[in-house]
């Protein structure tokens, strides 16, 4: 699975796309693939706020929960509603399937995340291949 | 069984696959008119309900099955074929303990001056009822090693509940409760849980090489906020901790109390005591050291034991004896953690685990656990050349194992669990503890005879072979059920929780508004 | 030991394979100093049939032969033969939590039948598979309530089971919640302007219990509308179950917490019982305690699981919904079994048997005495107020092998000498007029109302 270029990523395996002050937040392939079928999404409510590295939401599998980690700070300004009754929709396109939109508060935080590359070698040395 | 391919296909020596009925739902049978009870006459004036309940009178009819006694009797008999238990044979769930039920337990709680003894009769008419919670505390002080018990909690996590409470309120007295736990990363989840609901903050001690609590690495965590450790000795891997004085040591030199979880006491009854050697409180669980049945998943009974200093904030109300010989509840318990449950706790549990201690006496117990520990060790030399055994530290009542070498073939823990069934078991405990990944857990108890045992290692070792040989037969297994590999995905997505009666059962839809956990 | 399947030869046999001389070689991690050398200081090992002896002996010692007019959240009801044949069947008694849905469906199904009569009963949307008790599951139903709104003030009636508001106090207390007591008004519900008073923006819940502790049914639709006005949850518990088959179910509540001993279970000196929740569907996520759900296998035959367990400790560990772990199935199968044997018209002429026996009880020792609280609809309890002490009153009826109403002084010292009464199908009329009977033979003047 390749990476998208234009998204950043956390060590925590959540992916941001930011167009202008807007991102969308997903969560990236391979913690898809680690947690298996997704049956649930809990995510907040519009206009809640969002706190860069703390949790926001959590994805569950049949045995296994995860929680969600902010790429960034910000307020949410959409919530993808389809995940409610579709959540597999994650599973069969994790990087298309965002979670949240958030505005931005401090564009800065992004120079922290991790580029594409990075990424993939932090799940390679993650995994230990 | 599956003969698709001419690759090895074990053979299963325990089971012939027999027929079993089908049976729907009690509602789905049900028609109108039909009764299974008949009640006396009634002896005193019937009454106007609606006139008597005026607006609180219930209108509508909730929809209950309608049947004979006939058709009730065959729809649960049929529904019991479809289980596994301990009466059909082994039950290797580690951590478990699932021992032999005697059927005397069953017999003496039924006799009438126990089943129908209200709780809130009069004492002097309950001194058989409180003979006996006298009697099971002696008897659980004394295999522990501890000074004081409650008999409240109604279950294990509940027990954990209770014991963790006394922490803080022991903590309390001496004006601050402190702030966390320390909880190693092999226990059961409900330690977790457990300080969580206490209001503690949980620090995770990571397991030394050998699979045991890293002395050193405690002694750096614990401070003037430790209030306790919870610590489950033989550990989760079946491990006796045997720098158990240390760790004790450790916490009290700070203050903390050592708490420990008596889920595996099945290693220890009649060999050594918690009390002895450092714990200062314990929950036991009854339904699985002391035989009483799990029925699908409860009742439980979670006795807690503790020293001397925990004793005054035991739950109310405490057992006492007066001076005229008559035992008595004693609610004047001024600086009690309060009440955990009403009335006494889960009485019939109690019945049974005293039932099961007078006919094992101390011989009978001692030899109970040495055979639980000797069955053990009997599987895991007849299994270690062919599952992998990541802890080679010596095994107590339990032994386990790792997936390592059948991953190779893309066959896990649950695979194979799942195959055992084909071969007339119920599967060992999969993927638990979780410092062992791909853990198979198996606890024989000292209920399996000789003959039990080596068609297990039989059926463990073809099975090893299978995956060699036919990895597809083990991943696809049972082979053998009346129904395999169920959904459990779509079960999660779109919740059917309840029969509907139109008939077509609707998914519960799912607010995602109420949130926080 | 009779219960130990091996010859010492055996042992011998099997030591040696291990490669172990002695027992004791495995043991040897055990430190010297911790290992017990002497016996267990407990009775030595009986034979069965002493074993029988010593449990005859000790039922002996209880209330045998006496009429009973004892509730109070523990009820007497019939028992039919076929709930104890049925659910001491091996396959039921000693199978282990369904975890391995493929030889477990007997257990599972009867959970889901368990789960669908509750929802049908107490006219919640989702039930789980039972709780430990009815004080437990009222407790968790706070707590759920709190995770919910995520506000932690906590309203409860004083008019709920005493022991039920300790159990709830114990666990909110040392989670730093506020729990505070509402009244009761003349009528013996929930005074409703106090409740209005007590009511804000932070609370998370109002607990009542309907039938309450009085045998009071309590107004819910006045009570809900209260809660929910402030955005508060409210929950109702049901102490006797039996009520449902005549009193309307509390369908405007969010939870309803339930003790359903009624249904079939024995009283067995206070348990084990049987708690349920049940709750409306959109708090299906907080629902703590174990769930089972339908689904179809591989090949489309229907089966059930256990279902949504990623609220619980197994997984989600110091996070969980709650760290219960067991529930009471057995005790659950107990109840799912006498509700399939009453079925729908068997429910409603029991609750009604039992509403007519606990009115003509009312009327013939209301004569002796003082029924409180007399205008206001109850099901099958009732608080009688003497003049006689009730001690005196309940040793006076004790000669006579009747054990009398619950002494209610230690909980409600302003109701004076007040005792709550209950009558059953099971009480007959010969032992209700025996009861006022004595009650009439006060040996100090008792004002006849």
């Amino acid at each position: 699975m390749a990476y998208p270029e234009k998204y950043k990523y956390t060590r925590e395996h959540e992916w941001i796309e930011v167009a202008g002050n807007q991102g969308k937040i997903g969560i990236t392939d391979y913690a898809q693939n680690s947690l298996g079928d997704i049956v649930f999404v809990d995510v907040p409510k519009v206009s809640d706020k969002v706190t860069k590295d703390a949790v926001f939401g959590s994805v569950e599998s049949v045995k296994a929960v995860s929680d969600l980690y902010s790429p960034v700070g910000g307020t949410v300004t959409e919530v993808n509603e389809t995940l409610k009754d579709s959540p597999e929709k994650i599973n069969s396109d994790a990087h298309g399937a965002w979670i949240i939109k958030v505005e931005l508060s401090d564009p800065s935080e992004l120079s922290s995340l991790l580029s594409a590359a990075d990424y993939e070698k932090f799940i390679a040395e993650e995994t230990g291949n | 069984m599956m003969a698709t391919t001419d690759r090895f296909t074990g053979t299963t020596r325990k089971v012939t696959a027999h027929l079993t009925q089908n049976e729907g739902l009690s509602f789905e049978k049900s028609s109108p008119g039909k009764k299974g009870y008949k009640l006396a006459p009634l002896d005193v004036p019937a009454v106007d309900a609606a006139a008597l309940l005026g607006e609180a009178v219930r209108k509508d009819e909730p929809t209950l099955p309608e049947l004979s006694e006939i058709e009730i009797i065959r729809h649960f008999t049929r529904l019991s074929t479809w289980n596994y238990a301990i009466d059909l044979g082994m039950y290797p769930l580690g951590s478990c303990t699932m021992k032999y039920n005697p059927r005397v337990n069953e017999f003496v709680s039924r006799l009438e001056g126990i089943a129908e003894a209200h709780p809130y009769q009069p004492e002097s008419l309950s001194q058989g009822a409180l003979g006996i919670i006298k009697l099971l505390q002696d008897c659980l002080m004394e295999i522990t090693g501890m000074d004081a018990i409650t008999l409240q909690p109604a279950a294990g996590a509940h027990g954990e509940f209770t014991g963790i409470m006394l922490v803080r309120a022991y903590h309390q007295s001496k004006g601050n409760p402190r702030k966390h736990v320390i909880i190693p990363d092999s226990a059961h989840g409900t330690n977790p849980a457990t300080a969580a609901t206490c209001g503690y903050q949980v620090v995770n001690l990571k397991s030394n090489a050998q699979g045991g609590v890293d002395v050193a690495a405690l002694a750096q965590m614990v401070n003037e906020d430790t209030a306790a450790m919870m610590l489950t000795n033989p550990s989760t891997i079946g491990v006796f901790e045997n720098e158990i004085h240390k760790i004790a040591d450790v916490l009290h030199d700070k203050g903390a109390l050592l708490y420990m979880d008596g889920a595996n006491m099945n290693a220890l009854v009649g060999k050594t005591r918690p009390g002895d050697f450092g714990a200062d409180v314990m929950h036991l669980n009854l339904h699985k050291t002391f035989s009483t049945p799990h029925g699908g998943g409860g009742p439980g009974s979670g006795p807690v034991a503790c020293k001397k200093t925990l004793e005054p904030f035991l739950p109310s109300p405490v057992l006492k004896q007066g001076s005229n010989g008559l035992l008595y509840w004693d609610y004047n318990r001024p600086q009690s953690v309060g009440r955990v449950r009403m009335l006494y706790g889960n009485f019939g549990m109690f019945v049974r685990a005293l039932a099961y201690i007078l006919a094992n006496g101390p011989d009978g117990l001692r030899q109970t656990t040495e055979d639980a520990v000797l069955n053990a060790n009997y599987i895991r030399r007849k299994l270690e050349d062919v599952y992998d055994l990541p802890y080679s530290t010596p095994s107590m009542h339990e032994v386990v194992f790792s997936d390592k070498r059948q991953t190779r073939n893309g066959v896990k823990t649950g695979d194979i669990a799942k195959r055992l069934i084909d071969y007339g078991f119920h599967p060992y405990t999969t993927s638990f503890p979780l410092i062992v990944p791909g853990a198979l857990m198996i606890e024989p108890t000292e209920s399996e005879s000789r003959e039990e045992l080596d068609l297990f290692i039989d059926a463990m070792r073809q099975i090893a072979r299978e995956v060699e040989e036919n990895p597809e037969l083990v991943t696809s297994a049972p082979h053998s059920t009346r129904v395999s590999r169920l959904d459990e995905t779509t079960a999660a997505r779109k919740p059917v929780l309840r029969w509907q009666a139109a008939g077509a059962s609707e998914a519960v839809e799912i607010d995602s508004a109420a949130k926080e956990w | 030991m009779r219960y130990l399947p091996k010859s010492d030869t055996e042992r011998i046999e099997m030591l040696r394979e291990i490669g172990a001389t002695s027992i004791d070689d495995l043991f040897s991690v055990i430190p010297d100093e911790y290992r017990l050398e002497r016996d267990l200081d407990i009775p030595r090992q009986m034979g069965e049939s002493e074993v029988v002896e010593y449990f005859k002996a000790a039922a002996a010692r209880n209330a045998n032969g006496y009429a009973s007019f004892l509730g109070a959240g523990a009820y007497r009801h019939y028992r039919p033969v076929i709930i104890d044949s049925l659910v001491q069947r091996g396959e039921f008694l000693t199978s282990y939590t369904p975890y391995q849905a493929e030889i477990t469906q007997g257990t599972l199904q009867a959970i889901f039948e368990f789960q669908t009569m509750i929802c049908e009963l107490t006219g919640m949307d989702i039930a789980n598979a039972s709780m430990y008790d009815g004080s437990t599951g009222a407790a968790e139903a706070v707590m759920m309530a709190i995770r919910v709104t995520g506000r932690d003030d906590v309203l409860v009636a004083r008019t709920v089971h005493p022991e039920y508001r300790e159990v709830m106090h114990t666990y909110a207390q040392h989670q730093g919640h506020d729990a505070r007591e509402v009244g009761y008004g003349p009528d013996g519900r929930i005074d409703l302007a106090a409740l209005e008073q007590a009511v804000t923006e932070e609370t998370a819940c109002v607990l009542v219990q309907s039938p309450n502790f009085f045998g009071i049914i309590e107004d819910i639709p006045a009570i809900a509308e209260i809660a929910h006005k402030k955005n508060a949850l409210l929950i109702v518990s049901i102490a006797e179950a039996v009520s449902l088959g005549i009193v309307r179910p509390p369908v405007e509540a969010d939870i309803v917490s339930m003790e359903a001993q009624s249904f079939g279970v024995a009283l067995s000196y206070g348990g084990p019982y049987c708690g349920v929740l049940a709750a409306k569907e959109k708090y299906l996520r907080q629902m703590p305690g174990r769930l089972v759900g339908e689904t179809k296998d591989t090949q489309g035959r229907r089966g059930f699981v256990l279902t949504l367990s990623t609220r619980e400790q197994h997984i989600r560990r110091e996070k969980a919904t709650s760290n219960i772990c067991t529930n009471q199935a057995l005790v659950a199968l107990m109840t799912t079994i006498f509700l399939t044997v009453y079925g729908k018209q068997g429910m409603r002429e029991l609750a009604e048997q039992n509403l007519a026996k606990a009115k003509y009880a009312a009327n013939a020792l209301g004569k002796q005495g003082r029924v409180l609280f007399a205008g206001t609809p109850r099901f099958h309890e009732f608080v009688l107020q003497t003049e006689e002490p009730a001690g005196q009153l309940n040793a006076r009826l004790l000669e006579k092998k009747i054990i009398g109403g619950l002494p209610l002084e230690k909980w409600y010292p302003e109701l004076g000498n007040a005792t709550l009464w209950c009558a059953t199908e099971l009480t007959t009329k010969e032992q209700i007029d025996a009861a006022a009977a004595v009650i009439a033979g006060a040996p100090v003047a008792v004002s006849t109302r």
